[in-house]
């Protein structure tokens, strides 16, 4: 009663037909999943504990530090249209609003580099895949903080 | 008619109105690969009365129209774990799963559970599954003595711990279910930190220190993004994603 023609095996139409034969059989099929000697060591150590730790303890701080700041930039005291040089270098003549600012950068540029991290790690299926998203990823975060603190650290309200 | 028949009051061969029977599709997923590299889908229809299970649809077909359908099935009461598959893309228990449960309106989909090596049809590779378990040490292990030389006692509250977790059958129905899993098949997978749970929690075992380091491990209890998959699909209806929970905070606890 199979809505589809069947062949003599019993399987629908496809693709190919039977080339394999007792004296031709079909490749044998390595799982994918098998522990062979190309899998990698396991590593147990705390890392990947600390990775997780890490995005739940950043993630409350982040909450405190991305409201307070999308407030001050985006909803007090005039909305975006009071953004400029001045305000910036207003804000930043205060150490108060340089550890803030500081703190925001680290925090989520490390835990949205450990979120990507595991998102490459879920998603990429290739070792070498893996390694140059990384590689690419790492860098960005390590010149992306560098640069942030510089700016922070080394700014000059007076540049003409 | 002197035959005492239960409520049968119409002449028998006259298709009543009121016959359960109704016509379903099955679409299944078939692959053989002694025959082509590609999985192809197949539709069956058969006649079936909806309060029936989908794996007896499946034993329609394959005693009736198509014995080449292969397929894992042994208990067909849901204590065995060997029939889990993917119905209408979710994992599920074909002996569990009734007919009228599942809209047989549409065509009702059959796959095999996903991330492990497809064999034939619905059948696969459960060895890295089974690698996985064996990998947490699922046995007890004491201290001292492994000698029984008495009965080892536990208080209710004791055995209460760990209970959810003893109720696993290894259908796979979880693990396959993680997208996690699926992508590279390194993750434990949550049926094996279900069984490691369940001797992890339990106060007559010694051994819980070297369970929790073997998860502790790159692929181990860190790679669960809290999907709530394996949660869903249990058919033993074990918290799976909250054992899971527990491991880790055992973890940290033990840690920190
Ligand atoms: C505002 C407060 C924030 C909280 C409470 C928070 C919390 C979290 C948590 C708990 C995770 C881990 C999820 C998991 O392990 O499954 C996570 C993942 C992630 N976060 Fe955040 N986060 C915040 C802000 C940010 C910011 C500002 C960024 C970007 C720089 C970011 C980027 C990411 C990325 C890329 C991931 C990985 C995606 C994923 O796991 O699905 N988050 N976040
Ligand atoms: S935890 Fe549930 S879904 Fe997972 S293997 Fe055990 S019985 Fe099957
Ligand atoms: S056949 Fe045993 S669990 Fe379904």
């Amino acid at each position: 009663m199979s809505t589809t023609e069947t062949t003599a095996s019993g399987i629908g139409p496809v693709e190919g037909g039977s080339v394999h034969t007792v004296d031709n059989p079909a490749p044998y099929i390595e799982a994918p999943r098998k522990r062979t000697g190309r899998t990698p060591r396991s590593t147990r150590g705390n890392f990947e504990m600390y990775g997780w730790l890490f995005m739940r303890l950043s993630g409350i701080v982040l909450v405190v530090l991305v409201i307070g700041h999308l407030l001050i930039q985006l909803v007090l005291d005039g909305g975006v249209s009071k953004i400029g040089f001045a305000f910036v270098a207003g804000r930043w003549a205060s150490p108060w609003w340089q550890v803030w600012d500081l703190a925001m950068l680290w925090l989520a540029m490390l835990h949205g580099c450990n979120g990507l991290r595991t998102v490459i790690n879920d998603y990429a299926e290739r070792a070498n895949t893996r390694l140059w998203l990384k590689a690419l990823l790492y860098t960005a975060t390590v010149f992306t903080i560098l640069l942030g603190t510089l700016v922070i650290f080394t700014f000059d309200p007076n540049i003409r | 008619m002197a035959t005492p028949v239960l409520e049968k009051t119409e002449p028998a061969g006259s298709a009543s109105a009121a016959s359960p029977y109704i016509t379903v599709t099955f679409r299944i997923r078939r692959f053989n690969p002694e025959v082509s590299a590609e999985a192809t889908w197949q539709d069956f229809q058969i006649e079936i009365d909806p309060k029936e299970r989908v794996l007896d649809g499946l034993h329609k077909i394959k005693w009736d129209l198509d014995g080449s359908l292969t397929f894992r099935r042994s208990c067909a009461h849901g204590i065995c774990g060997s029939d889990a598959m993917r119905i209408n893309g979710k994992n599920r228990l074909a002996c569990k799963t009734l007919i009228k449960d599942i809209n047989p309106e549409k065509p009702i989909t059959i796959e095999p559970i996903k991330g492990l090596t497809v064999l034939k049809d619905l059948v696969v590779d459960m060895e890295p599954f089974f690698q996985a378990y064996r990998d947490v040490m699922p046995f007890l292990i004491t201290k001292d003595t492994n000698e029984p030389t008495r009965e080892r006692l536990q208080s209710p509250e004791d055995r209460e711990r760990f209970d959810d977790t003893t109720k696993c059958i290894l259908c796979a129905a979880c693990t396959t279910s993680c997208p996690v899993f699926w992508n590279d098949g390194q993750y434990f997978g949550p049926a094996a930190i279900v069984n490691a749970h369940r001797f992890i929690f339990d106060s007559r075992d010694d051994a819980a220190e070297q369970r929790l380091e073997i998860l502790n491990d790159k692929d181990g209890v860190w790679r669960c993004r809290t999907t709530f998959n394996c949660t869903d699909a249990c058919p033993r209806g074990i918290e799976v994603t909250k054992a899971i929970a527990e491991v880790k905070r055992a973890l940290i606890t033990r840690r920190l």
